[in-house]
This record gives C-alpha cells, sequence and structure tokens, in this order.
C-alpha cells in the first residue's frame, strides 16, 4: 500500500530543494541588505486574529481546536500575522518597521501546478512609511530580489485599489451598483462590466471612461493626458511613478484596471508576471487599515513572492532562451 | 516562438469552428491551412491551435494560448477558472434548458413525490447551481455523450443541456421545461498575456471593433 498526501501537497526532493534554497538566499541576501530584517511566526494562530485582518479573500481553510476549545488556523498569509507581530512585539517601536520572511501559507486552492495548498512566500512588510515613499521603496526591493532571483523578462503591474472606485465616487454611482462594478473588474469580466455599465445609464463620455480606464495598460504614457475625474483618481500612481529610478520605472506596467480582491489593501496594488509563465509569481499593495485593526494604526506596504511559481519562472524562461 | 509579442489562439472545434475561422479572416489572421487540414492540431504560423471547445479555458488559464474562443455555457461550467472574458463576439447562440419527456411532466412529479429529481447533462455545475438557486432538490448525474437518451431510458427524470434549434430535442421526444442561461461565443485572455501582450491584444481588439 502506497501512502498518500493531502490534496495540493507534496514532497520536495533534494535537486528541488537544492535550487530552491540556492534562490531563496539570493532573495534573502536583498532583503536583509535593504534593511529587512527576517521573522517567524507560528503557523497557527487563533481564528480571530484572522478575522480581525481580513473577512474577504484569503480567508484560512484549515481550522482545528486546541485543548481548550480555541478555534486555529493555519495561516492563510504572511501580512496578517506580521501586522499582529508589529502591533505587539513592536509597539512602542520608533516607526518605520522592515521586516522579511519566507513561511509557508496554507490555502483551500484548486491544485495545479504552482497552485499548492502549502505554499512557501518569500515578502517583505515596510510598515510606518507612508505612500509614495513606502511604495516606491518596496517596488525597489521587489525589483532587486527577482534579479537576484536570475529572472530576466519579468515585469511588476502597479495599480492602486483606490482608483476605480473614486471614479465610481466622482460619477456619483449607487452603492449596490458600485460593488456588481467592482467584482465584474476583479474577476476580469469586460463583458459583465459593459452590461453593468450599460445599465447605469450614464452619458456617453462617463461610460466610455469607466470601459476605457478598466483595460487601460502600459508604460508611463498611460498616467499623461488624463483629464476630469481620472486625472484625480491617478494621483497616487503619479506620485509613485516621479519618485522611481529608471531601471524600475521600465519594469513597470502601470494598470489603471488592476484591483485585487484581497480586503485588506487601500492604495497601490502590485502583481509580477512573467512571460514564460501565464499566471503571476508575486502580489502585493498597501494595507494602511491593517495595523490599525490590532491596535496601532500605521500605514503598511509589503509583497509576497510565490516560491515555487519563481522557480517555474525561470526554469521556463532558461528553456525558452 | 520567434516573436513574443506574437499572439497565439486556441480555437473551438465543433459548431463554432466555422464561424470562428470566419471572423479570424476577417481579422487578418490566414486560416486556410486550418480550413484544409482537420487533423493538424497546432499552426504555428498563423498562431492558430485548435481543440475542443471545453479544452479552451484550460489552455488559456495555463498561458499555453493568449487567446481563446469558447462559448459562454463552457465559461459558466468552468467558473473557477483564472481568465479574463473581454468581448461577447455575438454568434454561436444557443441555450441551456431543461428539458423533459413530452407530456405531463415527470422531473415534477419526482419532485413532488420523491422529494428529488434526477437530472442528467454535462453541465453538473450549471445544473446545481440552478436547481440550487430555485430551491429545488435534484440529483446531479454526470453523462459524457448524448444527454437525450437518460430520460428515455429511465436514468433520469430530465436533462440540462444546451439547444440552438431544438431539433435534437424534438427528435427524442423533449420539450424545453424552462430556459436557464443564453450561451454567445466569447473571446477570453490569459491574465498575464492581457498585461505583457497589451499592445498585440489591444490592435486585435480594435479590429474586431471595426468589422
Amino acid at each position: 500500500m502506497v501512502d498518500r498526501l493531502p490534496s495540493g501537497t507534496r514532497d520536495f526532493l533534494p535537486d528541488e530543494m537544492r535550487e530552491l534554497r540556492a534562490m531563496t538566499e539570493r532573495v534573502r541576501g536583498v532583503f536583509e541588505r535593504a534593511g529587512y530584517g527576517e521573522v517567524y511566526t507560528p503557523a497557527l494562530e487563533y481564528e480571530t486574529t484572522f478575522t480581525r485582518g481580513d473577512m474577504q479573500t484569503g480567508r484560512p481553510a484549515y481550522r482545528m481546536f486546541d485543548e481548550h476549545g480555541n478555534v486555529l488556523v493555519l495561516r492563510s498569509d504572511m501580512t496578517v500575522p506580521i501586522a499582529r507581530l508589529a502591533a505587539t512585539r513592536y509597539h512602542d517601536a520608533q516607526p518605520p518597521l522592515r521586516f522579511c520572511y519566507f513561511a509557508h501559507a496554507y490555502r483551500g486552492v484548486r491544485p495545479q501546478r504552482g497552485q499548492s495548498r502549502e505554499f512557501l512566500q518569500a515578502g517583505v512588510e515596510l510598515i510606518g512609511l507612508e505612500s509614495p515613499e513606502g511604495t516606491v521603496e518596496v517596488l525597489t526591493v521587489l525589483c532587486h530580489a527577482l534579479d537576484a532571483a536570475g529572472l530576466q523578462n519579468y515585469r511588476v503591474g502597479l495599480g492602486d485599489s483606490s482608483l476605480y472606485p473614486t471614479l465610481l465616487d466622482r460619477l456619483d454611482i449607487d452603492p449596490d451598483r458600485r460593488e456588481h462594478i467592482l467584482t465584474e473588474l476583479a474577476d476580469g469580466d469586460f463583458v459583465g462590466l459593459q452590461a453593468e455599465v450599460d445599465a447605469l445609464g450614464l452619458d456617453a463620455q462617463a461610460a466610455a471612461l469607466l470601459l476605457e480606464v478598466s483595460r487601460t495598460r502600459g508604460g508611463p504614457e498611460v498616467l499623461e493626458a488624463l483629464e476630469g475625474p481620472l486625472e484625480y483618481a491617478a494621483t497616487g500612481m503619479r506620485g509613485v511613478h516621479a519618485l522611481l529610478a529608471p531601471e524600475i520605472a521600465e519594469r513597470i506596467i502601470f494598470d489603471l484596471g488592476l484591483v485585487r480582491g484581497l480586503g485588506y489593501y487601500t492604495g497601490a496594488v502590485f502583481q509580477v508576471y512573467d512571460p514564460a509563465y501565464g499566471v503571476p509569481i508575486g502580489i502585493g499593495g498597501r494595507y494602511d487599515e491593517l495595523l490599525g485593526q490590532f491596535g496601532r494604526p500605521l500605514s503598511a506596504v509589503g509583497f509576497s513572492l510565490n516560491v515555487e511559481r519563481l522557480h517555474i519562472a525561470l526554469t521556463s524562461e532558461e528553456r525558452d532562451g | 516562438m520567434a516573436d513574443p509579442s506574437a499572439l497565439r489562439i486556441a480555437v473551438p472545434r465543433g459548431a463554432l469552428f466555422g464561424h470562428t475561422l470566419d471572423l479570424l479572416d476577417r481579422l487578418g489572421l490566414d486560416t486556410r491551412e486550418v480550413r484544409e487540414n482537420d487533423r493538424k492540431l497546432l499552426f504555428e504560423a498563423a498562431g492558430i491551435i485548435t481543440m475542443r471547445p471545453s479544452d479552451v479555458p484550460t489552455y488559456v488559464e495555463a498561458g499555453a494560448a493568449d487567446l481563446g474562443i469558447t462559448g459562454k455555457d463552457v465559461l459558466l461550467e468552468q467558473s473557477e477558472r483564472e481568465l479574463y472574458e473581454l468581448v461577447d463576439l455575438g454568434y454561436g447562440h444557443c441555450t441551456m434548458v431543461l428539458a423533459t419527456v413530452a407530456g405531463q411532466d415527470p422531473a415534477a412529479e419526482a419532485l413532488r413525490r420523491l422529494g428529488v429529481m434526477r437530472i442528467a447533462t454535462k453541465y453538473p455545475r450549471i445544473a446545481s447551481r440552478h436547481f440550487l438557486d430555485t430551491g429545488r432538490q435534484a440529483e446531479i448525474v454526470e453523462v459524457k455523450g448524448s444527454v437525450e437518451l437518460a430520460p428515455l431510458a429511465g436514468l433520469a427524470e430530465g436533462i440540462v443541456d444546451l439547444t440552438a434549434s431544438g431539433t435534437t430535442l424534438r427528435e427524442n421526444g423533449l420539450v424545453v421545461r424552462e430556459e436557464i442561461t443564453h450561451s454567445t461565443a466569447r473571446l477570453i485572455a490569459n491574465p498575464v498575456s492581457h498585461k505583457l501582450k497589451a499592445r498585440a491584444i489591444d490592435a486585435l481588439l480594435e479590429r474586431l471593433d471595426a468589422v
């Protein structure tokens, strides 16, 4: 009889481990040199910690009881535990605080290549440095980490999760319709989005603007020549762009339609892409409200790379040579 | 692949095949080789790969194709996939229906007297969702081939299936009891390709608007 593994988990054997370890060590060097000290938190947390942090997606999939009947969860990301850590262990420390981590997280995803239920994340959190400076620093560390990993052709999509909502506010869209519109946008359903916008009965110009913005992505030219409500809504992204070093800026895809499903993002959001691999390698963004949930209201920004996906992208680039 | 910005499109064989190739012709792709060769699957020069419609989301989600064309019925059945749905192409009209044998409705009868009806379908998720949404208990029996056989042979009281003209249903003595949803062909995109090959994809969409 062969003993099986739980769905979505797997073993890692020496050849793969050697490559993964070498890659994460290079990334760790970048994090450490940028002043991000490594932390580790328990894989198990009280469920209340996670419900406080984020009720939306990324909800923990694995629950159990301790000997007192408390509900424990396997962490579904590292951002919430580090927010807890920063608010408790560093409650009187002078910000900004810089942490990095290499830790497994657990989610009930549909298992496939690069999508495991136990997955290793490598990331940083920068706490107490406002936008745009904090966002720019984290984007810079992200690109340096990807360079150190050895990835050649990666790009980083940069959006602003408050951009589209701001636009909807300025157009006085009914709150009920708003949610539908933002859901279609987050799902990438442009047909559904068009139907929702048509149903609003806006004037032609406003309707065209909503549809146009949802698919506007490209180089810095995207941020130029914006007018009306959009110019105001894109203030945050322009502020970030103005401070980026040229070698970082050329990696960025400015994406006005990028919104992330994860509940705690408040401003800038980013996603890491590589042409050799069809799924995003990492995500990140600002979560300026999350620390306040743990009693220490500080702005924050961070990213996490999915180490397994990074490795797949790296080997795919080598193969495509 | 020689040109990194070149697009690869997943094209469905079957009912949508002819219309799709006509559309690609109008968009300026060379589909002659695809039309002439119905065994070959990969047409590198034209940037086309062909497959059954239900496989299109699989290839596009994985990034093995940048774009794909498939029915909304397929997308609804595979709604968990991470894909962008770009355009309703407006052809391939069909309707997802609940059908049972003509005369007194045996599914309603089963529901009334046995509390649950058995429904055969190739679309278990769409069917489950429909009965859940309408508050009825149904046992979904998944079949791969001709669904019309199931109520005739006594496997199920009804079927949930896609119909364009209703001919097959009529020929098998079945009548439509409910329309569940309408479907047309959709252009879908891999989310990463949509960002990294934005220019090529937007150029294609512009040509699409023009035809």
